[in-house]
Formats: structure tokens, C-alpha cells, sequence
């Protein structure tokens, strides 16, 4: 399959795309950008004045919630950053994209960079931060030197760096990469390897908002996050949650990956249908049946193939349906497909990026591996399903960041939802898939 | 104050508590392994997760503030749940090797099994295995056993104040690590052997000697620096097996230094001296008791009578017990001879006699953290004072500004606001110029005992900078160091610190070179008085017939090694009580086994003032006894009135005039001194006392004798210097001082004041060299030879 080879058409992303609207690929420079509309929202910020409030307001009415994986509303976040705080503030966006089946911010720093870098300066604009950070996962270099290409070309165009567009607001960005530890993904492991430090989540409280990059008060968001919020500044809050629905506002970019027979990103509203998502992924490979699909990204739960069909491509509807809409990649996968061996991919790589800081998850992401690894390979106890959970359970919520979490919420679900092909691999050492591949 | 509900008991704690203080304050226990109070917290061992009314989720206790209504349970069927499932998580990689383990029987994890382990593991997998790692002759590693709670890298960062040890890999593969080939070496790293809550990190002195329970535990006060921290030692069968730290946050906090902790190892040195020894007819005879102190006592008599008492002098090192001192002082004058002093190593005795009283701190310890205007003068902190260095370190990581005088610009771990780098010579005039800018800056009168040497300088910028720094604070304090008590011009220096004082209305003090640097004085072990005595330099200077010397080694111990051992060579009579043999056998003719600091009862008066006794912890080894006891028994001897003791605490209650605590601390002195002649031109010698070469037991301890700090001695120059000598790298070079000369290694230092040497003192590399402050001329010694690789 490979990536779309620019140019591609304009509407690859899907015809409701807000974000990727107009995008084939070559046109990503800043003379694009603004011939796409881009930047208005910003000098409309700045020719009108408006207040920083403001802004944040129509945000909170638009729903726009965290696109990163966490889903927590935007507004309601840019709302915590401390107005009166005299010294340093940072805002950060997280393109540390890393979670396995996520690859849509890579798209957005690929195809539209300048959309995020509007999206960072409003963001600036909106809390009074004058210095940002965008922290690119160190394995899609191509990616992070484009956006330092982008960076110059605001600069150039004077709307970043001092006194953006003759006004007396200014605001300095830098690109910044990592090396591609899944860990500095989150958030405030990423904060301590911009620091220089080793990438290691810290406790929270306290929050960034308080105590962020640097000890300063700091907002970060996700690339999609701050991509969409050009957008809002000109279509208004309203009209980005019309798009959506009431607490789902706006588009959303799909990772389809898997066994569909055309993967890609894809830009739809919040609201629509798996099936629909589905089809424009081109459906099932080879016409194979789907069995089940993960549909926020590997920490997410497993939901089989009769309820996922059945469920709209939105963060409540997917919660309803027992998982959730996480970073937004959802992983399909057909009746060919061993879930102990599935699981066995996903347990070993929590167990290979587990940062060992806090015990759960040093200790037990290995232990939960080192089981499915057993139970694959036909040395499964009577007891290892109990023992799984037992130990998922253990881990859940007694981590210092999420990781523990995302390692063991998808056994618990593998387990749930596909226990009897689990129990047959214990059973009779062997798979109950693969012979009929 | 936050109201809160926990266990189902109603509280208040203070606003900013977390969930683990307010269990402290009501006595609950909370399971923990990476929470440590002094430390920054991590919540990383997740031992201590707690339930908490409205939290989706189990809390760690250590790191969830308080707030206000909040209802915790801490033993909670969920919160025990959460731990036992920690706790399991812990144990399936631990090797479970308690049985080998040093740690066994003192072991957190182990303790904590016992609650919240099962006895059974469900873990059926390989376990992991790491390996060990060589952290230098102090500390023994078993990394399998460890449980990644980083309190050592912590305390390294934030008490030590250098990150020897950090954690390297992620997940299972972390592993706590120095850099790469690098060893801990900081003067405080034995601390890590104690906050490792299991058996990664032991005492690898200790290793493998004896179970824990089988040892008792004894208190004591360490005999080294002025500190006086407080000692745990442990002992099994008569012999002196460990030392902890035994917890006074006003001394010591939970800390002691490596020297406090490792020194032990000297007691039961194959160098104890063990039975009374006679030199007859020029060969070392051993001899009983009634023999040796007939003889001494046949001899001193011998003397006096033909030289006069004047003739006979003793010296003791501040090491000593204050009772020790008290009855040497006690027997010198009784003999009619006032000739008695500790302060070995001090050039300038003309503050004598205008002592309002004793010298000290100034303050107490703890009072050095709320100070926020430091002035240190002459000292090498870290290395003379551990943990006053761990102190001022905490301090200036709260914002106290950290002022510097001094000859040499080692590193000290924490940020200096402002530093004046000068040859020691130098000293004087510099502080001068700090006294003048402030006396300008506070618009006062420059004090009239320091207005002659004060009124000429020219102010430059550091020590303006100095002034402003020091005029700014709320709470100064000014600290003489070691460097500066040993300096020529220690008077003069003390009365600029006593000026400086007056003008910023602060406390000054020093910093105290040795544990009973206070008690000297307190016991009058030194002239002074009714009988007219000479001070340890003139008992040197214009040798005497007799030397009576408790615990000295001359030529290790004095400000000038080789005027002294020429002393003791020229002497009729050297009477050397000692706990060790020593170079002494060159030239007394008695030794005298005494007992160390673990063998006798005593006190040590600290620097802060603060009077510490102790019992001994084991029976004194061989025929040693306690130098209290010969003293005594001496007195009787020699029919001196007052030997009647029939305990170290009536020689210590006739030593503090009955009054325990209370004797005149005043730094104050009376009168202008003197200005000292100016130092002649050439180079001029920096020499301190390393750490581990300051006193007899840190000589002795084997284990620290292996470490950085141990190292021979080498002579640092700055690169001008070096240039000018022609030194190549490899070359030695030959430092004569005085006629006498020692060769040893160089080593180029830029931050260096110019025409200066650094070479210490205190080793016997270098005894055959003068007195510590002395020019001295250097030659270039023919390069070593390469060996061609």
C-alpha cells in the first residue's frame, strides 16, 4: 500500500474534511495555506481584537475535545491556564504520535502545517503564552523537517516570531523531536524530555496547567487539537459542534488500518457510522468477514465485530459500546486473525515501552507478556485467563501515568470478548484460527 | 488548617499536607518504599496507594495532597487490596535470597512481605536478573535484589548534591547505575546503604560479617568532625561491627558522613596498640601497667627536677575526650607546667588572652538553615564539614546566598552567589574590603579594633559584590573554616569576622575542625591561667625535654611536621599515649594503649556548644584502658592532688564545674590585635588536611583508605605556574619547604589564586615538609617513564 503518492485528490481525507479540505499533497506550503483560507482566523483575531476569552468561549461551545486520545474538552483546558501569572508560560503540542495504529498527525504536520501552526499561535493568542513547542515523534523525520520548513515560512511571513502582523502580540515556536519512546507520548514524560531529561511521566497533581514545562504554567494539546481550532476562530463554536454532535463537536481524522482493503487517514464528522467509515476504507480485504476492531488506538478495548457495527464513530457512542474513541486509529480485523496472537503483539510492546518508573507496570507489563507469550505458544496453564486478569487488574489504576492502563485494559477486553479462543489455545496447545488461513 | 476524616477518625492537618504526613502526624502506618522524608518525592514503588472517598481510583499517600473534607482509608479492604497487589508486583522479579542477603533482618521489603505478601508466589516465570555493579570500596551492590525506588539517585541529587547514581533502561530493564566507569564517591554516599530498603545497596565493609540480629545496638557520638554526630554502633562479641547513624535532627538529621560511618574499621586495626610498651636499651619491651606508669611517672619526676616543670609539655589532639583533656591539663599543672594545648595545627595563637570565651559556632546547627546571608571564609566545606555542607546546601537551594572567600575553588555542590578566589596570604585584605563595602553599605563605622588594617584597602568587585550580598539578607551568618583557624593570620581574620559581625548585626562563628574543638577549651587544655604556659606552636618552636602527647601523631597532626618530629627527636623524654602504634616508636620511650572513642566514656562538646556523652560500647581490647584512667592513676602517681575520679563523669563534672551545659560560648575578642608581618614573596603553600588523613581512626580505616578522597598527595598549580616550571604531564615534582622536601605526582588546577602550591597536609608523604602556610620552592623531576602501549 505504501502512502498516497502526492498529488493525490483532494478529497482522499473524505468530503466532510475540515482539516485536510483541499489537501493533495504538494500544497502544503504557506502561500497554499493562506489561498486555502488559512490564517484569516488569525488576522481576524488581531485586526478585530478580540478578547482572549472570547476565544476560549467559543471553544468550550464547539466541544472540540482533546484529539490526542483523552478526549478532555479544550476549551475547559485552555480555561485552566492561570490569566495573572507573571512569569513564563508554555504551551506545547504533543505530535509525539505513537500509539500503535495512529498515524493522522503525521498526516496534518505532512499535508497542513501551517494549520497548526495558526491553531498554536491562536493558542498563544488566547492564554497570553509567548513561547511554544511542538514535539514531533523522532521516527517520522521527513515529517519534523518539513514543519521546521513550515516554521520558517510563518516566520518569514511575519506571523510568528515578535510583533506578529505589525501588532504588539508576538509568539515564538520551535520544533522540537523526540527519539520515539511511545512514553513521551504522554504529556508530562513528553515535558521532561523537551526538558532534556529522561522521558518518565511525573505524579499528578500537580497538573501542567500549574506546574508544566520547565515548572512554568503549560497547555498542551494534541496536532488535530489545535489544527481544528483556525476553523472555529472563523466558522465560530457553534458551527464546528453543528458538525459534530452536542458534546462531540466537529470532525474527526480516522486511522483505518488493518484488514481494510484501503487504509488511510480519513476526516469525518463525529457521529458517523462505523459502517459508513467502513466503506470508505474501501471495506474488508479480500472480502473476509469482519471479527473485530479496536477503535481508538491499541490501549483501547477489543469490541467485536456485532456491536462495532452497530456503533457511531463518536466519544460517547463508542464508550457505549465499551471501549473508547482514544487517538482516533481504529484497528479492523478479520475472522483470520488469532486474538491471543494479537494480544501477544500488544502486551509485548507495553512491555518493551513501559518506562519503569513506577512498579505496576515495570513489573507486571512483563509478566502479562511473558503469559499471552506462554499461552500462544502452547504452554497456557489451566489458570493463566484468571491470573491475566487478576494481574490487568492489579495494574489498572495503581500506575503513575496511563501506560499501565493502556497495557491492561486491551487483555482484559481480548480476554472478555474472545475467552473461548484463549481457553482453546490453554486447551489443545494450538491456535483455533490459523488452521483455516 | 484542612479538616479531614482518616481511618474514620476526624483531623486537622496543615494546609499543604499530603496524605502520608497527615498519617505520620495521627500514627498510622502507611506501607511505603520510595517515600523518604528528606527526600523529594517520587511515588513510583506505589506501595503506599490508599483509599480515598470520591477517587475512581487507589491514591499513593505520599504524593496526593490533602484537602479539605477528604476521607481517607488507609487499611481498607480496596487500599490493602492495592498494596498486597504492589507488593506482589514487587517480589515476582526480588530473588528472594533473603537468607544470604545482608539485609535480612533490616529489610523493608522483607518487613512489608510479611504484611502483604502471600506465601506463595503466582509468578511462574523466569525472574530477572541484573548485574552488579562496582560503586567503589564503600558500597556493595546486589542490583537483582533492587526495587528501582531511586532514593539513592534522589539523595545523590539532593543531599549529596552530585547525581553519582541514576537509572538507566526503561521497564524491566532499568537499572540503577553510576556513569560509566565512575565510582560514588561522595564524602556522604554511605547514606545510600541506609535509605536502600532492600539488600541492592549494603556496606561492603560489612559484608557478609554477621546477621543483623545479632548485633546489639549502642550509642555513641562520633569522634571526628565538629558536627558530634550521633552514632548507632553495632556490636557482636566484644568488636565493633558497624555504624549508623543514629537520628537528631538537630545534629545530624538521618545522616552521617563516610568518615563517621567507615571509621570503625580502625578499631579493630592489626595497628592497635595493645599493651603498655618500654624502649630499653633502644629496643620496644612490652611491659605491664604498674611498670609503664612507674617509669613515666620515675621520668617526668626525673625531668622537672632537672630541667624545671617548664620543661615538660603536653599536647592532645581535639579528638580527645573532654575528661581526657581536663585531666591532662590538671596533671601538666599540677607538675607546675602550664605547657598544654590541642590546637595542633594552628599558626596564630595572638587572639590568647583576649578571648571574651569559648569559640564556637556562634550558633546552633540547625540555625544554619534559616540563615539567608552566608559568609564562609577558608574552608573546603564538603570535605572538613559533611553535613554543615549538606545544611548550607539545602539552604541555598531555598535561596540563601552562599558567599565564598578562600584560597582554592573546589567544587561544593551547591551555588555559591558570589566568590572571591585569593592566595592565602591574600585572606586578610579581602575580608578586609568585604568589612569596608559593608560598613559603606550599612552607612556604619568600620568597628575601631579593625579600623587600621581596614581604612587603606581598595574595595573591588567581588568583595563588593559580597557586601551587597551580605547587607541584603535578613539572616546572615560568617563562618571560619578550618582553613582560615590554621591560617597565619587566624587573629586578624577573626577580628574582621567579628567586625563584619558587629556591622551586620549577625552571629559568626567556626566552623570546628574537630569533634572536641569546643571541649579543648572547655577543659583549659590549653595556656592560661595561673601557671604561664606555652601554646602548641611554641612547645614546637623552642623544643622542650618532655612531651606528653595524647592521641598525637606529631608528624601527621601539627601545623609544622617537621619542626615537630625534630622536637620529639631532640626530646629526653616522649610519653605517647596512643589507641595505635605509630611513627612514635621512632622516638619515645613509652607507649601507652588508650582507648578509642568505642572504648571508654567521655563527651565531646560540639561545635554548636552542644555537650555529648557516651558510654563505650565494648571493653577495651587487650591491656588498653582509658586515657582518663592513666591520668588519674598518674596524678596519684606523682602525688598530685585531685586525682580522686573514680568515673569518667567526675572527671566531666569537675571538667563543666559541676554546671553540665552551661560554660561562656563567646567569640568575642577584647583588645586591637596586632597586624601580623606581611608574608614574604615566592610561592606560597596551600595545605589542608584531607578528610580521610584528619585523624588516627580515619588513617587506620582500610576501606576508606581505598577511596578518591584517599588519594597520595599531588601538588596543584595553577597552568601559568606550570609553564613556568617547564612541567610536561607524567613529570613529578620535588616541594621543598624548610629544608625538608617531598616528590610527589602534579596536577594542574586554573582555578588556583597564582603562586600558589596546593599540597596538603596530614599524610606521611609530606611530613618532612614545614609548616602548613610556609613558602616553598618546586623543581621539575625528570618525566616518568611511558610504558609504550
Amino acid at each position: 500500500m505504501g502512502l498516497p503518492i502526492p498529488p493525490f485528490a483532494v478529497d482522499l481525507f473524505g468530503p466532510d474534511a475540515v482539516i485536510m479540505k483541499g489537501v493533495n499533497g504538494l500544497n502544503w506550503r504557506l502561500q497554499d495555506y493562506v489561498a486555502r483560507g488559512g490564517y484569516a482566523g488569525l488576522k481576524k483575531i488581531l485586526a478585530e481584537k478580540i478578547p482572549p476569552e472570547q476565544i476560549v468561549n467559543e471553544l468550550k461551545k464547539s466541544a472540540l475535545r482533546g484529539r490526542g486520545g483523552a478526549g478532555f474538552p479544550t476549551g475547559l483546558k485552555w480555561s485552566f491556564m492561570p490569566k495573572q501569572y507573571s512569569g513564563q508560560k508554555y504551551l506545547v503540542c504533543n505530535s509525539d504520535e505513537g500509539e500503535p495504529g495512529t498515524f493522522k498527525d503525521r498526516d496534518i504536520l505532512r499535508y497542513n502545517p501551517h494549520s497548526l501552526i495558526e491553531g498554536m499561535i491562536i493558542g498563544g493568542y488566547a492564554m497570553g503564552i509567548t513561547v511554544g513547542y511542538n514535539y514531533i515523534h523522532g521516527e517520522v523525520w521527513d515529517v519534523y523537517e518539513r514543519f521546521e520548513e513550515a516554521l520558517e515560512e510563518a516566520r518569514a511571513a511575519g506571523y510568528l516570531g515578535a510583533n506578529i502582523l505589525g501588532t504588539d502580540f508576538s509568539f515564538q515556536l520551535h520544533a522540537h523531536h523526540g527519539w520515539g519512546a511511545y512514553i513521551c507520548g504522554e504529556e508530562t514524560a513528553l515535558l521532561e524530555s523537551l526538558e532534556g531529561k529522561k522521558g518518565q511521566p511525573r505524579f499528578k497533581p500537580p497538573f501542567p496547567a500549574s506546574y508544566g514545562l520547565y515548572g512554568k504554567p503549560t497547555t498542551i494539546n494534541n496536532t488535530e487539537t489545535f489544527a481544528a481550532v483556525p476553523w472555529i476562530v472563523v466558522n465560530g463554536g457553534d458551527a464546528f459542534l453543528n458538525l459534530g454532535r452536542p458534546n462531540n463537536g466537529g470532525t474527526k481524522i480516522f486511522s483505518m488500518s488493518g484488514d481494510v482493503a484501503r487504509p488511510g487517514n480519513f476526516e469525518v464528522k463525529l457521529g458517523t457510522p462505523f459502517a459508513k467509515l467502513l466503506e470508505m476504507a474501501g471495506g474488508m480485504r479480500d472480502g473476509r468477514k469482519l471479527k473485530a476492531v479496536i477503535p481508538g488506538g491499541s490501549s483501547m478495548p477489543v469490541v467485536p465485530a456485532d456491536v462495532m457495527m452497530a456503533t457511531d464513530m463518536d466519544y460517547d457512542s463508542i464508550a457505549k459500546a465499551g471501549s473508547m474513541l482514544g487517538s482516533g486509529a481504529v484497528i479492523v480485523m478479520d475472522e483470520t486473525r488469532c486474538m491471543v496472537k494479537s494480544l501477544l503483539r500488544l502486551s509485548y510492546f507495553y512491555y518493551e515501552e513501559s518506562c519503569g518508573q513506577c512498579t505496576p507496570c515495570r513489573e507486571g507489563t512483563g509478566w502479562l507478556y511473558r503469559m499471552v507469550d506462554r499461552i500462544e505458544h502452547g504452554r497456557g496453564r489451566a489458570e493463566d485467563l484468571e491470573l491475566l486478569n487478576n494481574v490487568a487488574d492489579n495494574i489498572q489504576g495503581r500506575t503513575i501515568c496511563a501506560l499501565g492502563d493502556a497495557a491492561a485494559m486491551p487483555v482484559r477486553a481480548f480476554i472478555k470478548h474472545f475467552r473461548d479462543e484463549f481457553q482453546y489455545h490453554i486447551d489443545h496447545k494450538k491456535c483455533l484460527v490459523a488452521p483455516y488461513i | 488548617m484542612l479538616e479531614i476524616e482518616l481511618d474514620g477518625k476526624l483531623m486537622q492537618v496543615a494546609e499543604g499536607s499530603t496524605i502520608m504526613d497527615a498519617a505520620s502526624q495521627a500514627g498510622t502506618f502507611v506501607p511505603h518504599f520510595c517515600y523518604h522524608r528528606k527526600l523529594s518525592i517520587a511515588a513510583n514503588c506505589r506501595m503506599c496507594l490508599v483509599q480515598v472517598e470520591k477517587a475512581p481510583k487507589p491514591l499513593p499517600a505520599c504524593a496526593t495532597p490533602v484537602t479539605n473534607g477528604m476521607k481517607v482509608w488507609t487499611h481498607s479492604d480496596a487500599a490493602v487490596n492495592a498494596q498486597k497487589g504492589v507488593m506482589e508486583f514487587l517480589l515476582i522479579n526480588h530473588p528472594l535470597d533473603c537468607p544470604i542477603c545482608d539485609q535480612g533482618g533490616e529489610c523493608q521489603l522483607q518487613d512489608l512481605a510479611v504484611g502483604y505478601g502471600a506465601s506463595e508466589s503466582r509468578y511462574q516465570e523466569d525472574k530477572r536478573v541484573v548485574a552488579n555493579k562496582n560503586l567503589g570500596p564503600l558500597i556493595s551492590t546486589d542490583m537483582t535484589r533492587c526495587i528501582h525506588c531511586t532514593r539513592c539517585v534522589r539523595f545523590g541529587q539532593e543531599i549529596a548534591g552530585i547525581m553519582e547514581l541514576g537509572m538507566i533502561g526503561r521497564g524491566e530493564h532499568s537499572e540503577i547505575i553510576t556513569f560509566v566507569g565512575k565510582t560514588v564517591d561522595s564524602e556522604l554516599s554511605g547514606n545510600v546503604i541506609d535509605l536502600c530498603p532492600v539488600g541492592a545497596l549494603t556496606s561492603k565493609p560489612f559484608r557478609y560479617s554477621a546477621r543483623t540480629w545479632e548485633l546489639t545496638r549502642r550509642s555513641a557520638v562520633s569522634p571526628h568532625c565538629g558536627l558530634g554526630s550521633n552514632l548507632t554502633v553495632q556490636v557482636k562479641q566484644n568488636r565493633v561491627m558497624r555504624a549508623l547513624p543514629r537520628e537528631n535532627e538537630a545534629v545530624n538529621e538521618c545522616w552521617i558522613s563516610d568518615k563517621d560511618r567507615f571509621s570503625y574499621e580502625a578499631l579493630n586495626s592489626e595497628k592497635r596498640l595493645a599493651r603498655p610498651m618500654l624502649k630499653r636499651d633502644g629496643n620496644w619491651q612490652e611491659v605491664e601497667w604498674p611498670v609503664a606508669l612507674e617509669f613515666v611517672a620515675k621520668e617526668l619526676q626525673r625531668i622537672k627536677g632537672t630541667h624545671g616543670a617548664a620543661a615538660i609539655g603536653a599536647l592532645a589532639t581535639p579528638h580527645q575526650t573532654l575528661e581526657e583533656m581536663h585531666l591532662l591539663q590538671k596533671l601538666l599543672r599540677g607538675l607546675g607546667s602550664g605547657n598544654v594545648d590541642f590546637r595542633l595545627r594552628q599558626a596564630d595563637f595572638s587572639m590568647d588572652g583576649k578571648r571574651a570565651g569559648v569559640p564556637w559556632l556562634g550558633m546552633s546547627i540547625a540555625d544554619i538553615n534559616t540563615l539567608d546571608r552566608v559568609l564562609v571564609i577558608g574552608s573546603t566545606l564538603r570535605k572538613d564539614h559533611p553535613l554543615i555542607a549538606q545544611r548550607l546546601r539545602q539552604a541555598a537551594k531555598k535561596g540563601t546566598e552562599i558567599n565564598l572567600l578562600h584560597a582554592v575553588d573546589d567544587d561544593l555542590l551547591m551555588r555559591i552567589a558570589n566568590r572571591a578566589i585569593v592566595a592565602p596570604a591574600l585572606l586578610p585584605q579581602t575580608l578586609a574590603q568585604v568589612v569596608k563595602a559593608a560598613a559603606e553599605m550599612r552607612s556604619v563605622a568600620v568597628p575601631e579594633a579593625v579600623r587600621a588594617v581596614v581604612v587603606g584597602v581598595a574595595v573591588a568587585d567581588a568583595a563588593k559584590r559580597m557586601a551587597t550580598s551580605l547587607t541584603s539578607g535578613q539572616r546572615a551568618g560568617v563562618f571560619l573554616g578550618n582553613f582560615a583557624e590554621q591560617h597565619p593570620a587566624a587573629g586578624e581574620l577573626h577580628a574582621l569576622v567579628q567586625a563584619l559581625g558587629e556591622i551586620l548585626g549577625c552571629a559568626y562563628g567556626f566552623l570546628g575542625a574537630a569533634a572536641n574543638s569546643v571541649g579543648g577549651y572547655v577543659a583549659g587544655c590549653v595556656p592560661g591561667g595561673r601557671v604561664p604556659g606555652k601554646n602548641a606552636r611554641q612547645m614546637i618552636e623552642a623544643p622542650l625535654k618532655a612531651y606528653l602527647l595524647l592521641g598525637v601523631e606529631p608528624e601527621l597532626d601539627m601545623h609544622n611536621p617537621r619542626q615537630a618530629t625534630a622536637a620529639m627527636r631532640q626530646a629526653e623524654l616522649v610519653i605517647a599515649l596512643s589507641p595505635f602504634q605509630h611513627r612514635a616508636t621512632e622516638y619515645a620511650h613509652v607507649l601507652l594503649p588508650i582507648a578509642p572513642f568505642t572504648e571508654t566514656a567521655g563527651t565531646y562538646v560540639s561545635t554548636e556548644g552542644r555537650v555529648q556523652t557516651f558510654a563505650g560500647v565494648v571493653k577495651p581490647l587487650g591491656e588498653t584502658r582509658p586515657a582518663w584512667k592513666i591520668l588519674r592513676v598518674l596524678g596519684n602517681l606523682l602525688g598530685i592532688p585531685g586525682f580522686e575520679h573514680d568515673s569518667a563523669e567526675d572527671a566531666q563534672r569537675e571538667a563543666l564545674h559541676g554546671k553540665s551545659e552551661i560554660f561562656n560560648k563567646n567569640n568575642k575578642l577584647s583588645n586591637t590585635l596586632g597586624v601580623p608581618p606581611a608574608a614574604g614573596g615566592g610561592l606560597l603553600r596551600i595545605a589542608e588536611v584531607p578528610i580521610y588523613a584528619a585523624d588516627a581512626l580515619a588513617r587506620r580505616a582500610p576501606s576508606l583508605q581505598q577511596t578518591r578522597d584517599a588519594q597520595p598527595p599531588v601538588a596543584t598549580l595553577n597552568r601559568a605556574l606550570a609553564e613556568q616550571l617547564g612541567l610536561q604531564p607524567g613529570d613529578l615534582v620535588r616541594v621543598v619547604q624548610d629544608g625538608g622536601e617531598a616528590v610527589v605526582p602534579f596536577a594542574i588546577d586554573d582555578r588556583l589564586p597564582a603562586d600558589c602550591v596546593r599540597l596538603a597536609t596530614g599524610q606521611p608523604e609530606t611530613a618532612g615538609l614545614g609548616a602548613a602556610a610556609a613558602p616553598l620552592t618546586v623543581e621539575r623531576v625528570a618525566q616518568t617513564q611511558k610504558v609504550a602501549v
